[in-house]
Parts: C-alpha cells; structure tokens; sequence
C-alpha cells in the first residue's frame, strides 16, 4: 500500500510529490498521458506573476506571492531557466486609470514588493515598442519568466530521484474508501493507498465530487496562444498586460526564457475537457489584442499556435485541502493561473498536509538539486570541444533550428522519467520547436527514439498511445503496383 | 585542422558546384562542410525524376543528378566533412563548426560561401487552426520517411498547397498505397508545372482544389479528418463551403524561407523580399568575402539554376581570394529596383566595372499574367525587353544583359513588366 498516491503528473502534482519526497514514504504518481507535463501544464503563459491580480486574503494571492519568491531558489536547485523580467499591467485611456489604481493597491495588500505606477515617458524609455495609446502602466520588477515544461519535468525528476515512482498511461476512474485509505481504480488495474492527492486539473472536480458535500465545478477554459520566432529579437523585454477583466488577465506579449514572443491567452469557456484545438476566431480575437498593447508585431513570423485549457473552478479560487467527509483525500484543485507560479508553494503547502496526517518523517538523504539536460550552446568553445571528445554524441547536430544534439537528445531519453515519445523529446530538449517545427527533425529524432526504445520506426509516438507518427509501407506485401 | 582560404557551408547542389568551380578557378585550399552524412542534400530524397534538363538534356533522378556533382568534388580531390553543422560564422569570416570526429573546431578563412539551403515553412505560419496531432507533417518529411526511412507518413492523405513539391509529393503517396483524397490550393491557380498537374494528379485522379485552404484539424492524438473551405478573393474562408474529409494525414508544401541564420550571425544583410542576402554582381554579400547561392540566396524552381549559381560564386570567391577586395569605394554601385510586378531580383546591386562579360539577372514576378513584357531600364534608357507568353509567381525568371549596355551613366537599373 501507498502511503500518497497523486493524480496528475502537472506542475501542481509534480510540485507536491518532489515536496513529499522530504519525507520516508512510499509514493506514487500515475497520470493518464504518456508523460510529465501533458494538461494545463504544457500550454500557459509561463509566466511567473507578481501576486497583484489575486483577491487580498485569498489562498491565490498567498500562494501566489510566496511561489514568485520560492521560484528563485527552486530554479536554481532544479537548474532550470528563469528569469525576473518584470512585467506591466498597461492601461489605454485615462479613465482607466482607477483600475491600475486598484491593482497597485491589491497588491500591496497581497505583499507584493516594489510595485509602482509608470507614467507614459517612463514607460516609452523602457520598452519603446508600447502601443502609443498607453498612458500609464503598473510595473511589477518581481514578475518573471519560465519554461513550464522544464519546471514540471525538473520537479518530476528529482522526485523521482528521492524515491518518488510514476506511472504513466494511467487514468484513474473511481476512489473506493477502505480501511485504512483508499483504492484507486486506473485502467491498469486498482491501487491501495493511505492519502491521494487530487492534482487531476480539469478532471479534479470529478474526483473530488466522489466525496465532497461542497461539489466543485471546474470549467475548462481554453486560451489560444500564437508564438514568434527568435529571429524577431524581442518587441518587449517585459511581459505586458491589459488591464484585466472577468475572464482573466487578458491577452499579454512575453518574452520566453528562449527568446522567442508568446501572445495570448483568450479565454473561452467550453464542456470539453479534452478540446484544445485552436479556432479561427480565437486567434483572430488574440491578434488583434495583443496588436493594441505592442506596436509593429512581426505577426508574419508566427511559428506556431496552439491552446491550453485552465482549470477554472466557480470560485476562482485555489482548493486546496483535506475533505472532512473523506479524511486522507486531499483536494489540489481549482489550479488556474497563477497555479504555474504558486506550485512552489502549493506542494509545501500539500506536503505539510500530507505529512502532518500521516505523521511522516523527514528523510536526512533528501537530494535537493537536479541536474538538467546540458545544453552545449552554454559552454565556452573550448569546454564543449572537451565534451565533444568526451561524448561524440554532443558533436551531432540533430535539430537545426534550435541547435540541439544528439548527445542533448540521448540524454533526455536515457534519464530516469526519461522522453519516450518526439513530444517529450521536444519539451526536455527543444527539439522541434523552432522556426521549421520539427518539418527537418522530426524523423531524425524519430529515429533516435526508435533506436534507444527498441522499436520499429512505425511504434514511435508523438504523445503516446493513439499517436504513432508513421505506418508501415506494406506496398510491397500488397504485391506492389500491379496488386 | 589544416588552414584553408576558403569555406563551403553546405554540400547539397550549390555547395557542390560552388566547390568544383572555386577549384577549377585555382582555389586548391577549399574545405566542403556538409551537417549530413552524405552530399548532395535535399536531392537525395527526391527520387523523382525530371532535373537536369537545363544542364545535361536529360530527365535524372535527384540523387543521380547529384552524383553527377558529387563526382567532381571526388575527382578534385577536395577537402570535406561530413555530419559537420557550422555553428557560427564571425563576421570575420572564422567558421566555427562541430562534428563527432573533429569536435570543435575553428577555421579563419579568406572566403565563406553560404549555401545552407532553405527550409520548409510549417503550419504555424499560416495559423491553420484545429489539434495539433500527429500525422501533420511538411512535405519534405513525408518524402523523408517514404524514401530515407521506408514507412509511410499515414495512409490518407490531403496536401495543402499545389506547387511542383505538394504535386510530387501526391504521386509518391498514391504510388505507395495511401489515398490521395484532395490537393488543396490556396490561390485560384496551381504553382506547378502543367506536366506536374498531369502526371502526379490527373492520373491517379486526384482532385486539385483550388481557392480553398484547411479551416481545421480534428483529432486529438492523431488526425482524424481535414476539413478545406473555399476562399473569397481576400482569401477569407466562406462560411457554408467546408468539406470535411476523414483522414490520418495532412502535408504541408506551403513555401520555402532559405535558411539564413549564420548569415545573421555574420552580419550578412538580408532581403526581406527574399528572405536571402543581399548580393552583388559576384553574389558577394554586404560582408566582403562572404558569397550566397543556391536557396539559401533565393528559392528556386529548378536545381540546374542552383547549380550555376554556385558555380558563379566558386569563381567569384577564387577571384577574391586571388585579387583580395575590390576597392568599393572607387566603383559606382548601382541598385537593380524590382517594380511593376516583379517582387524581387537577384543581384540586388551591381558594379558595372566589375561586370565580366554579361549581368545575369533572376526574379520572380508577384502574379500571374500573359502577353507581357520584361523590360529592363538603365535610368530611362530601355536596355532589354523581351514578350512573354505567360509569367507566374511558381517560375524564376534568367535575364542577361550585356556589359556594353550597363556602362552608361544611370543611377539605377530598374526591372518591371510592361503591357505594351
């Protein structure tokens, strides 16, 4: 028997577990996608947010601010890319301004450091390619940037590392309380454990409806995003919103950690859990936004879309806690921005949960950093020649457009939680994700992957089951042109 | 790693000729940098035929068409790495590279010809909307793992984009069993050769729709189905007239972006008509010594046009290695403008005094149109015109002007389409 069992491998359930695995337990994740990172996780903004948005007294805003100021440290332990590029909150009009006004006062309500009002020349001095319109901004120098993918995988990682197990293609369909906890069904089979933890995005409602008096309604809430190539250089250094609305934080411009433009996100209601194909109205919508805030976008360089969908719970509030009608089911739900940033603080606020009720020991061997993915383009020449004499590997180009290795790619697939499919390759690497989106890598990697798995060509996948990328040329059996 | 006057980036068509050429012209230190592991790039997985006629009046194959330049570089004997990818060329022109073998290493060369080629523009590009699941794939991929890897992309297929590649890349998939349900073209007209049209669609009776683009993609994990709308002349797509095809597969062959990263890192100026260098009359770029062909310069419809232009640039680079600089500030520069329908050319500038014998000029028009003249003006002064049946954005167009026309006193040569 488990002593945790979590449901989801997102960043909230992959926060909680590298949180738990402080402690002498038996752990175990399952999701049921082939990977980390494959819900809400994979398609956000990945932006870390100052904490100014969230209600002042909410479990948001507290989480919120505490995750932005956990994330310095964490990345750092996890070795993944950050970075505090500030953000501003813009406003287009004067009579707009008691809105800012209010975001500023909230925010230090909430504990948020440094904020201030900028005023149009301050404003054109920083970031010179603001929309002409903008008379004021509210600027937040604790705002930041991340890779969403790295942070989950780097969290997944070193949990597993401290003895945390997974198991993917898992889909959990019912909770049994028993003596002593709970059985989980999966559609391997079932699972005995002491506490779960609900960490299922958009399906936590589901589960948590099994006991909850309370019932949680959690509605999809789909935003398109589009994303520039590098080659533009970057319109804003900042990350640069509207003034938000009832559906959100409206449609930003950021820099990514990469270099590369995100626009977006809209936000569209949906009953689909699973529907997260882009429309032509929302990108149509997300263009013309973010084309308000930013002068003269390079919208022809656009080298992909795509759409995430928020776990927007009624409330729009974080649930987060034990049921008192199911004692050792802990709720991890309503996790919609700022839950990318708040995870830091969300696992510790879990793991303190959890441990608490289980009366869990601290561990005194806990492996506190992870080593990502060495990334040759960091060294100096002369220490990547040393690597490439050292491990040929690194010394292949596979993906041109990113400049990624073969050495970068075998160790994605050979590391424990490894990438078994050209989607995990793609978030542990970036192979594939430049200007030609895999159009010249693709089958290069495929390849790779079909080598270090032991398959044929026709078994390697994009995201798992149901996605093989190739079929068999079963021409010739068929007695070629002439059958 | 020895020293060499002379640096190759890339070992498909123009590298090739631009090896031989630069040799022949008594450039005996060349090195040849090929990221592949074998030469002759993208040809190797066209396995159809129909290239070569310009240059040897014949229907080759694409790896035999680059055997033929494969073999010359062998027979001279010339320096080259294979599964080599330069990472960076200094303005300087240092090549820095890196392979298994050599590992790191730098080269300062006298003369850098940039002939990398060009990639194909992905479905981000036109913001089709819809999941994003396997089984969507560019055409050049789809011809990678039919002919390189032996599989097939999928078994139902619909391509976007009707020119000479998405063609090609219809007749490979129904010769290998997959159903070809559609072509689809954006444009009212297709890109391609009319033989093209014949022999890859008509017979195996596949529709080319035309004015009509993909609206969506359905299915989470792999595609499911395609469904096309026709498009208004704003090429909006109509309410009312999508078709809904089921499907596992969509190929992209919607445009080529040479591709010009290390340019930048060099400090290479671009065009943003052509996505390519800025070049002269030697197709020598705005950083002396750095020379383009190829796709890498300008997408080109036919790879014997590639191949002379690499071989321009392999004399031009000898010559530069040979002579040194030519001393710009002494020699008028004049800009060649594209206008009235022609969207760019290629050289972008040129100095009659270094003009040889003749100016070879290449561009592409905007749009279709018939009965219409090239005509070609030196200040006012009409040097060239020339009837044209039928001109289309799917065709490059070869001028040449002779040197005696260009040495009059003119502040630009301007290259347009006339009616009359």
């Amino acid at each position: 028997m488990y002593d945790v069992l979590i449901i989801g491998a997102g960043v909230s359930g992959c926060a909680c577990a590298r949180e738990l695995s402080r402690y002498d337990a038996r752990i175990l994740v399952i999701d049921k996608e082939d990977d980390v990172c494959c819900g809400t996780s994979k398609a956000n903004s990945a932006i870390v947010h100052a904490g100014y948005d969230a209600a002042p007294g909410s479990l948001m805003a507290k989480l919120n601010v505490e995750g932005n100021a956990l994330m310095g440290p964490l990345a750092e332990d996890l070795d993944i890319p950050f970075r505090r590029n500030g953000s501003f909150v813009v406003c287009f009009s004067e009579e707009d301004r008691p809105g800012l006004q209010k975001l500023l006062e909230q925010g230090r309500a909430n504990g948020v450091p440094d904020l201030r009002i900028l005023e149009r020349d301050e404003l054109r001095a920083m970031e010179p390619n603001l929309s002409d319109d903008i008379v004021a901004a509210l600027y937040a120098p604790t705002a930041g940037i991340i890779c969403p993918f790295t942070l989950t995988i780097a969290l997944a990682e070193n949990a597993a590392a401290n003895g945390v197990e997974f198991r993917f293609n898992t889909a959990a369909a019912d909770i049994r309380k028993v003596d002593g906890g709970f059985v989980v069904e999966t559609d391997q089979g079932p699972i005995e454990t002491k506490t779960v933890i609900n960490a299922a995005g958009v399906y936590a409602d589901q589960f948590h409806n099994l006991f909850g008096a309370k019932k949680l309604h959690i509605t999809p809430r789909r935003g398109d995003y589009c994303l520039l190539d590098r080659v533009v250089g970057l319109p804003v250094e900042r990350t640069i919103f509207p003034l938000p609305s009832k559906f959100g934080k409206g449609i930003l411009v950021a820099p990514t950690v990469h270099g590369n433009t995100i626009l977006g996100p809209t936000a569209i209601d949906l009953d689909d859990k699973e529907s997260t194909a882009t429309t032509a109205a929302g990108l149509e919508a997300l263009l013309a936004q973010a084309t308000r805030s930013v002068k003269d976008l390079p919208l022809k360089q656009i080298i992909t879309s795509f759409a995430g969908l928020r776990a927007h719970e009624d409330g729009h509030e974080f649930v987060i806690g034990e049921l008192p009608e199911a004692p050792g089911f802990f709720d991890c739900a309503g996790i919609e921005s700022p839950g990318l940033t708040s995870s830091p603080a969300i696992g510790k606020m879990v793991a303190g949960l959890v441990s608490a009720k289980l009366g869990l020991a601290q561990k005194t061997d806990f492996i506190s950093q992870r080593k990502g993915i060495l990334d040759p383009k960091t060294l100096s020449l002369e220490d990547y020649a040393a690597l490439v004499q050292e491990q040929p590997a690194y010394g292949a180009v596979v993906c041109r457009c990113e400049t990624v290795t073969e050495g970068e790619i075998l160790d994605a697939i050979r590391r424990p939680l490894g990438a078994r499919s050209l989607d995990g390759v793609k978030r542990r690497t970036r192979a594939t994700m430049g200007r030609c989106q895999g159009g010249f890598c693709s089958s290069r990697v495929m390849a790779i992957l079909a080598r270090e798995l032991g398959v044929p060509l026709t078994a390697v996948t994009k995201c798992g089951p149901g996605s093989r990328l190739a079929v068999e040329d079963d021409w010739e059996r068929r007695g070629g042109e002439g059958a | 790693m020895k020293q060499f006057d002379l640096v190759i980036v890339g070992g498909g068509p123009a590298g090739l000729a631009a090896a031989s050429a630069a040799y022949d012209a008594g450039c005996k230190r060349t090195l040849l940098l090929e990221r592949d592991n074998e030469l002759g790039g993208i040809l190797n997985q066209c396995f159809h035929d129909g290239f070569g006629m310009h240059t040897f009046h014949e229907e080759l194959s694409g790896p035999e068409y680059a055997e033929r330049y494969v073999q010359r570089v062998l027979d001279r004997d010339i320096p080259l790495r294979l599964g080599t990818t330069v990472i960076d060329i200094r303005p300087d022109k240092t090549v820095v590279a890196v392979n298994k073998r050599d590992g790191v290493f730098e080269i300062p060369a006298k003369a850098v010809i940039l002939a990398m080629g060009c990639r194909e523009r992905p479905r981000g590009a036109l913001n089709i909307p819809g999941y994003r699941p396997a089984g969507v794939y560019s055409a050049g991929m789809a011809q990678r793992l039919v002919n390189k890897e032996g599989v097939l992309p999928g078994k139902d297929v619909v391509i976007l984009g009707s020119g000479d590649i998405g063609l090609i890349t219809a007749r490979r998939m129904s010769l290998k069993g997959a159903k070809v349900h559609a072509v689809v073209e954006l444009m009212p007209y297709s890109g391609g050769l009319k033989r093209n049209i014949e022999h890859c669609l008509e017979a195996f009776h596949i529709p080319l729709k035309l004015s009509h683009t993909v609206v969506d993609i359905k299915g989470k994990k792999r595609v499911e189905s395609v469904t096309i709308a026709q498009v208004d002349e704003h090429n909006k797509p109509l309410p009312g007239t999508e078709i809904e095809y089921p499907c596992d597969t969509l190929l992209l062959s919607v445009g080529l972006i040479p591709e010009n990263e290390l340019s930048r890192r060099a400090g290479v100026a671009l065009s943003p008509a052509t996505n390519g260098p800025v070049v002269n009359e030697r197709l020598e770029t705005s950083v002396p010594g750095v020379f383009a062909c190829g796709n890498v310069l300008h997408v080109h419809d036919l790879v014997d046009f590639v191949s002379l232009e690499g071989e321009a640039t392999g004399r031009a680079a000898a010559q530069y290695i040979r002579d040194g600089a030519v001393d710009a500030a002494d020699l008028r520069n004049v800009p060649i403008r594209a206008e009235g329908g022609v969207r760019y050319t290629v050289p972008t500038h040129f100095r009659p005094d270094c003009v040889e014998d003749a100016l070879t000029l290449r561009f592409r028009v905007a749009a279709r149109s018939e009965n219409r003249f090239i005509r070609v003006y030196a200040g006012d002064k009409r040097i060239y015109s020339q009837k044209k049946a039928a001109l289309a954005p799917g065709t490059m167009e070869e001028i040449t002007l002779s040197k005696a026309d260009l040495l009059g006193d003119f502040d630009a040569l301007t290259v347009k389409l006339e009616d009359a």
